[in-house]
């Protein structure tokens, strides 16, 4: 007993000392997620989801459903002739959503008039050209100065519907879909599944999938589980996989089915129910885009589709530059006539006055010696910051004033220097 | 010449007189009186039209009898009908063709090695069938044209349907003007060409528009709107309207056209048929048990939807339409109103290029193919 009471106390003292132990060795750190939250939601979330196809399949339906709102209010259906003259236009609808404390910035872009001509040559360059504005957008604000409040309007994800009157994809779908799988995150859909049956869904489906294989289309693909995962994730991550193309069936109505209120289509010969997963794959999808994979498909877009846009767009600058500045070698001409790839609505002077400035500092640096990689690096963060933000004018007039060696240094500066550290 | 005046004036006077008498004569025979009387053979006008009522003869003449051996003849000579159906690939073209004629009829069924690609060119393929029922043969001809609205320009691709329409109509021209005609020229022009829409809810696309007011003018066009089980019974009429605005606006004529009602029974028959298309329809080879019975119906997770319920679907309304009841009548207005515009047109042409389209220039060989063909 004694020996108990000695042993608690000994324990006791044993815990406070591990105690003490535990809190020299807890850092803390275990919080952080939370902390994170915390941030995030105060902050808000933002996703711009972007959806693609012919008119007719149901897009604006679907949009609703998913996020049970109506943003399609007072849309006005162009009859043909309309329709003729008409452009691929790209229209942007943002709204507020709420739910728990947590708010969410939704931006829908819709393109209607995709594929509605007679002649759809090309119709997608419209819907390719949006996306790559809104990189562009987002490479200057992040190249700014002032990067508190960057917008992020660039596309999270693409929503392509495909229609299930057809036997698979048809020659369009091909060409958008690979006009564009490696500018954003292509999620496929099979549109107005309520037309299929059981079987012809999943014919189709397989199909669908064979010929996305066959053409080398590259569609987001789901993130694999870890493999410590428990099975059951395991298994609803297959099943999410095994379901592209989802089949989806969109409503904006309410219908009373065995007594239960729910949105659904209604039929002479039944009721199609839009949650229902033995109906169609609408809760997939659903989960999938906000419940489970939305931040993964800003990631990818930030990480792969916005990091390709940008390594391209460097490439091409500076294959202008060395195009450039071996012309000049051999004409010895001056150099401000170059095609600089011009920003939008910049002021000349200013852009002269920082030009100006910027050769000072390069012809500064030249003197100095070459051997300053990594300080390169870091110094001309803001230098090639500034030079991007100023229409890249800087990387021309750097190669105007250097001579043979330091062009080929600063050249293999431009191109081997890190990438950006994220600002996000 | 005064005489005849008189001999007018008394032949005058004389008619209202027997005019009176037949009146007479006829209310009597209507109390029921038997018709022993002798009616005057005279050839002059006993009514309006020269129309004597089968009451006012005396006896059994059998006219009527000339109805069976119509029904004789072309039952054993047998009907011709040549189909067409246009429309993008997978609208289930083939599908409603078998589910019509409750046979294996299209090109799906008939070619051995069918896959379902698309096809980079509009060519049109035409399978022949003999189907016979209750006696009755009936030789169906369903041309397909796969490739039609499947790429991704399309301009033109009504071209290749337009040429062929206009070829059947340039053979049968042909062989009517041959100094040896055949008894029976061989029939292979299109009678009726089945539009397929997709449902998509909204309205006409320009690939619809364009093609409807080309093919308009030269077949009888009875647009359909396919795999229709997507549309709810609103969504359904609401189309409907949109289609017909469009229809009007663009002013495509489409099978039944107004202008060729001949009567206003006809008329009637029609304006309900004008109301309701294009016709919804769903098409299937498959069937399934419903309340015990055996249906042609597609089977969904949410319940049967059944090809031939009037509810469901309005399939047996274009089965009606199609074979039913205006079969014979399409083949009249392709053969009296598509191919006479056709032939006046050709005629005209040729007559315009000093070269006559005539029996005699066709044997003397003066006529080429080649150069009639460019008159197209």
């Amino acid at each position: 007993m004694e020996n108990s009471s000695t042993n608690s106390r000994f324990r006791s003292s044993l815990f406070n000392h591990d105690d003490e132990d535990q809190d020299k060795e807890y850092v803390g750190f275990a919080t952080l997620p939370n902390q994170v939250h915390r941030k995030s939601v105060k902050k808000g979330f933002d996703f711009t989801l972007m959806v693609a196809g012919e008119s007719g399949l149901g897009k604006s339906t679907l949009v609703n459903s998913l996020f049970l709102t109506d943003l399609y209010k007072d849309r006005k259906l162009l009859n043909a002739e309309e329709r003729i003259t008409q452009t691929v236009e790209i229209t942007k609808h943002t709204v507020d959503i709420e739910e728990k404390g947590v708010k969410l910035k939704l931006t829908i872009v819709d393109t209607p008039g995709f594929g509605d001509a007679v002649n759809n040559t090309e119709c997608w360059k419209s819907v390719a050209d949006y996306i790559d504005q809104q990189f562009e957008q987002y490479f200057r604000d992040e190249s700014g100065l002032n990067r508190k409040n960057i917008q992020d309007n660039r596309v999270h994800c693409c929503l392509y519907f495909i229609s299930p009157f057809g036997h698979g994809l048809r020659p369009l779908d091909v060409e958008f879909m690979k006009a564009l799988h490696e500018k954003v995150n292509i999620v496929p859909v099979l549109a107005k599944a309520d037309t299929l049956t059981p079987s012809e869904v999943k014919k189709k489906k397989f199909k669908i999938r064979e010929e996305i294989e066959q053409y080398g289309i590259k569609i987001y693909q789901f993130p694999d589980c870890d493999s410590d995962e428990d099975e059951e994730f395991k298994q609803q991550d297959q099943e999410l996989k095994d379901s592209i193309p989802f089949a989806v069936i969109g409503s904006n109505t309410v219908v009373e089915a065995k007594g239960r209120r729910v949105r659904g289509r209604l039929y002479p010969w039944g009721i199609v129910e839009v949650e229902n997963s033995a109906h169609c794959d609408f809760v997939k999808l659903r989960n999938m885009l906000v419940r489970t994979h939305m931040q993964d498909l800003k990631d990818v877009t930030r990480e792969t589709h916005y990091e390709n846009y940008r390594a391209h767009c460097i490439q091409s600058m500076t294959r202008m530059v060395v195009k450039e500045r071996n012309r000049n070698k051999l004409t010895r001409e001056s150099g401000t006539d170059f095609p600089i790839p011009t920003g939008p609505g910049l002021a000349d002077t200013e852009t002269e006055k920082l030009i100006r400035e910027k050769d000072e500092e390069v012809r500064h640096r030249a003197e100095h010696g070459h051997g300053h990689d990594h300080q390169h690096g870091h110094d001309l963060n803001n230098e090639h910051v500034h030079e991007h933000n100023h229409g890249h004018d800087h990387e021309h007039e750097h190669g105007h004033e250097q001579h043979q060696d330091p062009h080929v240094e600063h050249e293999a500066h431009s191109e081997h220097h890190p990438p950006y550290p994220e600002g996000s | 010449m005064r005489e005849d005046t008189v001999q007018e004036l008394q032949l005058e006077l004389e008619v209202p007189a027997q005019m009176e008498e037949r009146e007479r004569e006829v209310e009597e025979e209507e109390r029921g009186e038997e018709e022993m009387e002798q009616p005057p053979c005279t050839l002059t006008e006993s009514g309006p039209q020269g129309l004597i009522q089968g009451k006012d003869l005396f006896g059994y003449v059998g006219i009527e009898a000339v109805l069976d051996q119509m029904r004789r003849k072309t039952m054993k000579a047998g009907f011709e009908f040549n189909i067409m159906v246009v429309g993008q690939s997978g609208l289930g073209k083939s599908t409603l063709v078998n589910t019509l004629f409750k046979s294996k009829v299209s090109r799906k069924s008939c070619t051995p090695n069918y896959e379902e690609k698309i096809s980079k060119t509009v060519h049109l393929q035409s399978v022949s069938h003999v189907i016979e029922e209750k006696g009755v043969k009936m030789k169906l001809t369903v041309i397909d044209t796969p490739g039609f609205g499947d790429q991704i320009n399309n301009e033109n691709c009504w071209e290749p349907i337009v040429s062929y329409v206009n070829e059947q109509y340039e053979k049968y021209l042909r062989e009517e003007l041959h100094v040896n005609r055949k008894r029976r020229i061989p029939d292979s022009r299109v009678h009726c060409c089945i539009y397929f829409l997709p449902a998509t809810g909204h309205r006409l696309r320009p690939i619809d528009v364009e093609f409807m007011k080309r093919l308009g003018k030269i077949v009888s066009i009875v647009p359909v709107i396919a795999k229709a089980d997507t549309l709810t019974m609103e969504e359904r009429q609401d189309f409907k309207q949109r289609i017909r605005q469009d229809l009007q606006v663009n002013g495509i004529r489409v099978y039944p056209q107004r202008e060729y009602d001949e009567d206003t029974e006809d008329r009637i028959l029609n304006d309900k048929i004008r109301e309701s298309i294009p016709f919804a329809v769903v098409g299937t080879d498959k069937e399934h048990q419903v309340n015990g019975n055996k249906v042609l119906g597609r089977k969904t997770k949410w319940g049967i939807i059944e090809v031939e319920n009037v509810a469901h679907c309005e399939f047996a309304n274009l089965r009606d339409l199609l074979i039913r009841s205006h079969l014979q009548d399409l083949k009249d207005v392709t053969h009296n109103i598509h191919y006479e515009t056709y032939r006046v047109r050709r005629l005209n042409e040729s007559n315009a290029n000093g070269m006559a389209l005539s029996p005699l220039s066709l044997e003397n060989g003066t006529l080429d193919k080649s150069e009639t063909d460019s008159h197209l």
